[in-house]
């Protein structure tokens, strides 16, 4: 039915009478639906904002404003569908309360620690960072500190990495996905000796047995879900184990389940590695071939402060070097994870366990694990992922299509920018460390910079240089650090032990505090200094999700006020700093010329990255887009720092291969492709004959991360958890996500339909754990630990399902912060936090 | 005080009970005959009218359309299809020349209802109630049209007891038996000749539609008049006769031009000295009489 | 009475009039007011279809319907099937306008629509002249516990009547967990073809009707303004929205494909020769 504009200005004017009135009128509301108008939407692909799975998604702009989406029907990992957080996509962009200027805390028109947020220009904001940073730098390389992001695009994650190791020369540069990724990566290193999974998605599609080892994947990768589940259901004999600390919807699936005491995981797939030895089901040529047996020092503390009596009592605190053993002595180390001991350790009936150890060891089953935060955000970590490539080891269950041991990731581009362009501390571009001499150099040629720029890990004149996300806090609290930069992430909301450690750093009186954030976040009330960020697809951009898939994205719309990028927040900074600033006499000696530079001169327009021109960015149906950034610069600098990073992988001295890319232009026609690229051929199974061309033909397979081609099993025993329920604080608590809302909620939470679906965090308990404390279903109560409380209410029927003894609580909620309840507890190896254990109690409000 | 079967007795003196209620009895035929036009189609299967008062369609292809209806959609701001608006000016058209408020003594079924009220009220000698305004029918047709365009939707058709009746009789009662006994109630006990002649909307767009009409009830011979009054107490909007009847000498003219007159022709039954006829409005001209009573 | 009093008088009784009308008018103002109030709040209430009442074919969205419908029955009267009913006084529903429960009898669609023409007002509208455009209200299949087609019995009523056969509801073929051998046929709904008719939901075997028809407005979700499906968006656009794709190349063993768009990957089972096959052993021939 068609209406005409008399109509409509009627239907309006009637509505708005009865309103007043408060009279419905029936069928008002359909008249009111007006037909979709798609006439003059622009459409182009991007990658999802949010999760690590990298669906592609086709954004509709007209006059300037995101008003359409559409899943895209061309994607291989999502093929038009989207999660309900991405049918939202659009309204992220548009919420109420965006940040448009920058705003410094101010009294008397000066900067004060204590003051009130006051508008300034980019130009003061940088004055007054540069000024901060620089005097804070002169304290040494941890004076000052950035923490960035898995949700960076991939070069502002690359331009980040060289402003603070090759601009301040410090390594005080971390992102976030230190509480995501480490483990995961820790495991990959000791493991293969490169990063990120062997497989990709099409295990999905290949596997007969998938086990989740503490991934919740039914909310959390809702889209590969689909695909698993498809495949669950659609071919014959194939079955899901899932393994949990709690039920979850993950478990609807679920034809093993596996509900553990939490920690137990470790003795779990201690025992069925021992089941395969017992049963000798090992695939003995595989092992002989191409793997190599180690074990790991024990007893290695919790990555608390050193002065925790936990840490004290250790043995071998932090430690990891490997050395090696025989298959006797690693069949020796699993021989207590029995049946018998297992099941009463970890509360899991023995014939689950069974099940599940028969699955890993029959050879005609190709199994797939997945894990994500349950094994790395975990006080052992490495270990526990590292074990579970054990398992896939010692069957040979790897890098095939179906068997493959798959760490997911939980932001979008956590493999593209955290771990591929290395924005860790001990990281540079492409998996070299700044622990090596030869990487180093190699960094310093590519970047063309004077050798000893990159501080060494253990820097013969700077001392020790690495810091990780955690102690970073520390040192902020310690005024150890003075200078922080925040991007890209709610650090403030996620880290654990906020009452304790993250707020009273952030708040020291000696510290600077800038956050970059589109919205006002926890971490930005926590700021000195605001700076409104464009974000997404306000700028152009590239994410790398967890099957090594890389995607580009053009600048669909502008961003909002003086709102800016990260690229150019990073890049404009940089002017603000002279190299004499940063950099010690002797260093500019070697290149005198630079002492009156900028870090912008000698960081972004070395040749390298201001190489392409700026451009009219157009696609090949005539459609023009936006670069604000090439048009500031006057150079194209996404492209420039993105051939540049490539350089670490297609430059013949290169000390690693493996990560080889595509070239820029070849992202913006592909929906996405999966490195190493090699003569333009995307890799689907990494060190698979056949699959990987880096694997010398006849050999089968080869790991080739490791010099002599071979992995390694690393053997680890179970060790306890740091904070175990006690008398008083009787209960684990256990956090997570949700579906509806991503991460700390910055985006979702704006979006009213997901906020109404979820609008708060609520404490999952048993019925009878409630009923013991005599609470029901919507009961207001506390959760308490040693380090601080929420209140918020029970719910016992909910999506998720504890066992008794166990508590869990999603930490969108930025009303409800309950990482002023979690211990910072850390994998002493990856120093990745343990959000998933600590004693609570609950009790009434 | 006037008793029941004292009036009218005059006129049937003179003219014979037949020709007493000459105009009554064709008026009766009329309403009922409207009635079982419309109910051959569903009884008896002989479709000459299809519908009810609010739209119908004769020999299948005269479309009619109730004037207040129409109305009451062009308020709600929904423009009708031309069936509606052909059939609404044929309606218009008719009234407009035969007078409007012929509807009400001629067609209406609600008619029967009142006149009954009316006849039993003087029969039991009911006296006083309430007293409205004539004029309140006006401001309830602009209640009616207000209430369309803010609800959008005809809200009166939610109450309307003319169309209620007359669907009820055609497409089945229902609850249409209430607003009968109502309707009764109301002018029996309430208020004298309350709905047709004080309230009801539907007389009020039909008043205005009669202002013009040609055909009308004249007291030409008003001269005769012996002040029995009988008219004044049959007639159910007696304020109309007044002028026409006793206005000779203000310099009004005899025919009874007043909108609100129904053309029932009851006056005309009841009066023995046959002051009354139906004539046309024209030749309004007061001299004949004015000479005349000069003459006398 | 002198001549000033009497004019004093004759000016304060004119006085008194005009104070009196414009008292009697905001009287009667007011109490025409509150009935029409009141007339308007009991029309709101009685104006409400019940959900499970259609219309029509071609009747407009129910606002509308009753801005237009003058309840004068002539679709009633030219229903060659007699489903339609007007509605009476006391009835549940708006009074005097058309109406017809499904499961006492559905339309039976005629192609003529007799019923539209005759409408006077266009309230079911004139433009409806195919029937099959009707959308008189969207069946859902509201039950699946008591469907017996959920239970893998062999049903299908509501399928083999549907006017629209094999459009507005079609059979999902299912594996029947239960049985193991056995499929479910699964009635599905479309909504781009149903009309609404009620004919699924008069003749549903069960005691309770499993499928109901229900306005649309009732039943069906409207997705987001800003959503679209991009898998239909491309088919109707004849290619994708944006750039198309590269080609994608693998890095593949040998006897390995993969199909961008299809399957994923393939692995082509070479034919190993089955020693036993009598085939095989022929076609191994003497050579070997």
């Amino acid at each position: 039915m068609k209406q005409t504009r008399r109509d409509f200005i009627k239907t309006n004017a009637i509505v708005a009478t009865a309103s007043v009135a408060g009279i419905t009128i029936p069928g008002a509301k359909e008249a009111l639906a007006a037909e979709k108008q798609d006439d003059g939407i622009r459409w182009d692909k991007a990658a999802c904002r949010y999760c690590g799975t990298g669906c592609s998604v086709l954004m509709g702009v007209k006059d300037g404003k995101v008003v359409a989406s559409q899943g895209d029907p061309d994607a291989a990992v999502n093929r038009g569908l989207n999660c309900i957080k991405g049918y939202f996509l659009p309204k992220i962009l548009y919420g109420k309360d965006r940040l448009t200027q920058p705003l410094l805390r101010k009294t008397d028109g000066k900067y004060d620690k204590n003051g009130k947020f006051e508008p300034v220009s980019w130009d003061e904001a940088f004055k007054t960072m540069a000024e901060k940073w620089i005097a804070a730098r002169k304290k040494g390389p941890k004076g000052v500190g950035m923490f960035g992001s898995g949700q960076w695009t991939v070069w502002e994650g690359y331009a980040a990495s060289k402003l603070m190791k090759a601009g301040f020369r410090s390594n005080s540069l971390e992102p976030n996905a230190r509480h995501c990724m480490a483990s995961a990566v820790g495991a990959f290193m000791r493991g293969f000796g490169i990063d990120e999974p062997m497989g990709c998605y099409d295990d999905l599609e290949h596997a007969d047995v998938f086990v989740l080892w503490g991934a919740n994947m039914a909310e959390m990768h809702p889209i590969l879900w689909s695909r698993l589940t498809d495949t669950r259901l659609t071919k014959p004999g194939c079955e899901v184990h899932v393994m949990s600390t709690y039920e979850h919807r993950s478990y609807e699936l679920a034809d093993n389940e596996v509900t553990f005491v939490p920690q137990t995981d470790l003795a779990i797939a201690n025992y069925i590695a021992n089941y395969i030895v017992q049963n000798k089901a090992y695939n003995q040529e595989f092992i002989d071939k191409h793997v190599n047996f180690k074990k790991t020092p024990t007893d290695i503390g919790y990555g608390l402060r050193p002065t925790h009596p936990l840490e004290k009592a250790a043995k071998n605190p932090g430690k990891g070097k490997l050395s090696g053993i025989t298959f006797e002595e690693y069949a020796k180390s699993l021989e207590p994870y029995t049946l018998e001991y297992t099941s009463k350790l970890s509360g899991v009936p023995k014939e689950n366990l069974e099940r599940l150890a028969k699955a890993y060891a029959d050879p005609k089953k190709k199994v797939s694990s997945f894990w994500t935060m349950g094994f790395n955000q975990h006080t052992r970590g490495v270990w526990v992922n590292g074990l579970v490539y054990n398992i896939h080891l010692l069957m040979g269950k790897i890098s095939e299509p179906g068997n493959s041991p798959f760490s997911l990731t939980g932001q979008p581009s956590a493999c593209g920018t955290a771990r591929e362009v290395g924005t860790f501390t001990h990281r540079l571009p492409a998996d070299l460390v700044v622990k090596k001499e030869a990487h180093c150099k190699f960094a310093e040629k590519v970047w063309k910079l004077p050798e000893g720029t990159i501080p060494r890990a253990n820097d013969p004149k700077m001392g020790k240089t690495l810091i990780h996300a955690v102690a970073m806090h520390r040192a902020l609290k310690d005024g150890v650090m003075n200078t922080f930069w925040v991007m890209c992430n709610n650090n403030l909301q996620a880290a654990a032990n906020f009452n304790d450690e993250s707020y009273p750093g952030w708040r020291n009186p000696d510290n600077f505090i800038a956050v970059s954030d589109p919205y006002p976040t926890i971490s930005a009330m926590g700021a000195d200094l605001v700076l409104p960020t464009a974000m997404w697809i306000e700028k152009e951009g590239a994410y790398g999700n967890a099957e090594r898939r890389t995607q580009f994205w053009r600048q669909q719309v502008a961003a909002p006020g003086d709102s800016k990028s990260d690229l150019w927040q990073l890049m404009e900074f940089a002017k603000y700093v002279k190299v004499k600033d940063v950099w010690p006499e002797d260093l500019i000696a070697q290149k005198p010329e630079y002492a009156d530079k900028t870090l912008y001169d000698i960081l972004y327009t070395n040749g390298q990255i201001d190489k392409f021109p700026a451009e009219q960015v157009t696609d090949d149906r005539g459609n023009k887009y936006d670069n604000d950034e090439a048009k500031h610069f006057g150079f194209y600098p996404q492209k420039g720092l993105f051939e540049e990073y490539r350089m670490f992988n297609t430059a013949d001295d290169k000390p690693k291969k493996g990560h080889e890319m595509a070239d820029f232009d070849a992202y913006h026609k592909a929906r996405g492709i999966r490195w190493p690229v090699i003569d333009g051929k995307e890799t689907l199974w990494r060190f698979r004959e056949g699959y990987d061309p880096h694997v010398a033909k006849g050999s089968g397979l080869q790991f080739y991360g490791k010099p002599d081609g071979k992995a390694n099993i690393i053997t680890a025993p179970y060790e306890p958890a740091a904070e175990p329920p006690d008398a008083e604080y009787d209960m684990w608590l256990c956090t997570g996500r949700v579906l509806e809302h991503w991460h700390s909620g910055s985006m979702t939470r704006r979006v009213p339909e997901l906020y109404r679906a979820v609008p708060d965090a609520l404490v999952y308990m048993h019925p009878k754990d409630a009923k013991k404390r005599r609470l029901r279903d919507g009961s207001k109560v506390k959760v308490i630990s040693r380090r601080g409380e929420i209140t918020t209410r029970v719910e016992t029927r909910g999506r998720n399902r504890p066992p008794e003894g166990l508590v869990f609580v999603p930490w969108f909620d930025a009303g409800r912060l309950i990482n002023k309840v979690t211990l910072d507890q850390t994998d002493p190896l990856s120093k990745e936090t343990d959000y998933k254990k600590c004693a609570v109690k609950v009790v009434k409000a | 005080m006037i008793k029941s079967g004292e009036i009218g007795r005059d006129a049937i003196k003179a003219k014979g009970w037949l020709g007493a209620h000459k105009w009554l009895l064709l008026r009766r035929f009329s309403q009922v005959a409207v009635m079982l036009l419309f109910l051959l189609g569903p009884l008896a299967g002989i479709w000459i009218i299809k519908g009810n008062l609010s739209s119908s369609l004769l020999f299948d292809t005269v479309p009619m359309t109730e004037p207040i209806l129409f109305l009451q959609i062009l308020a709600t701001g929904f423009v009708p299809a031309v069936d509606a608006i052909i059939g609404f000016l044929i309606v218009v058209l008719f009234y407009l020349l035969v007078g409007g408020r012929v509807y009400c003594s001629w067609v209406c079924p609600v008619n029967l209802i009142t006149d009954a009220a009316f006849w039993l009220r003087r029969y039991l000698g009911i006296r006083g109630g309430a007293r409205f305004s004539r004029n309140l029918r006006y401001w309830m047709l602009a209640m009616v049209l207000i209430l369309a365009a803010m609800t959008n939707s005809m809200a009166y058709e939610m109450f309307n007891p003319v169309s209620i009746l007359h669907r009820g009789i055609i497409f089945g009662v229902g609850l249409a038996w209430a607003v009968v006994i109502a309707i009764f109630l109301f002018d029996l006990l309430i208020a004298k000749r309350g709905w047709c002649s004080h309230l009801c909307p539907m007389g009020g767009l039909y008043s205005l539609l009669g202002r013009f009409s040609p055909l009308r009830v004249r007291a030409d011979k008003r001269e005769a008049c012996n002040d029995c009054m009988d008219c004044f107490v049959v007639c159910p909007e007696p304020q109309v006769i007044k002028p026409a009847l006793k206005g000779a000498g203000k310099g009004i003219g005899p025919v009874i031009s007043a909108a609100e007159c129904t053309n029932c022709g009851r006056c005309i039954d009841v009066c023995s000295e046959d002051v009354f006829k139906f004539g046309l409005r024209f030749e309004n001209q007061i001299k004949v009489s004015v000479v005349k009573d000069k003459a006398h | 009475m002198s001549d000033q009093n009497r004019n004093k008088v004759k000016g304060d009784s004119q006085q008194t009039t005009r104070r009196q009308f414009l008292v009697d008018s905001a009287r009667t103002a007011c109490g025409v007011g509150l009935l029409g109030l009141g007339i308007g709040v009991y029309s709101q209430r009685a104006g409400a279809l019940p959900a499970n009442a259609l219309r029509p074919p071609g009747a407009l969205p129910e606002m509308d319907f009753l801005a237009a419908c003058t309840r004068c029955g002539l679709c009633v009267r030219d229903c060659p099937y007699d489903m339609l009913h007007l509605a009476k006084m006391g009835d549940d529903l708006p009074m005097g306008t058309p109406y017809f429960y499904a499961r006492e009898a559905g339309c039976e669609m005629c192609e003529d629509i007799p019923c539209i023409p005759v409408c006077p007002t266009g309230a079911l509208s004139h433009e409806l002249t195919d029937i099959n455009e009707a959308r008189m209200g969207l069946a859902v299949v509201s039950d699946e516990e008591t469907c017996i087609a959920f239970l893998g019995l062999r049903c299908e009523v509501c399928f083999n009547i549907c006017p629209i056969r094999g459009k507005a509801i079609t059979l999902e073929k299912r594996h029947n967990e239960r049985s193991g051998k056995h499929a479910l046929f699964i009635p599905v709904v479309h909504s781009d073809a149903c009309t609404g008719c009620g004919k699924c939901e008069e003749v549903c075997i069960l005691e309770e009707s499993a499928i109901r028809v229900l306005p649309n407005p009732l039943v069906q979700g409207e997705l987001g303004s800003h959503y679209r499906k991009g898998w239909e968006e491309k088919s109707k656009a004849g290619q994708a929205l944006v750039t198309p794709d590269t080609e994608h190349r693998y890095n593949l063993p040998e006897g390995v494909r993969y199909e961008h768009d299809g399957e994923g990957l393939i692995i082509d089972d070479a034919e190993s020769p089955d020693p036993n096959s009598a085939i095989d052993a022929l076609n191994r021939g003497l050579g070997e």
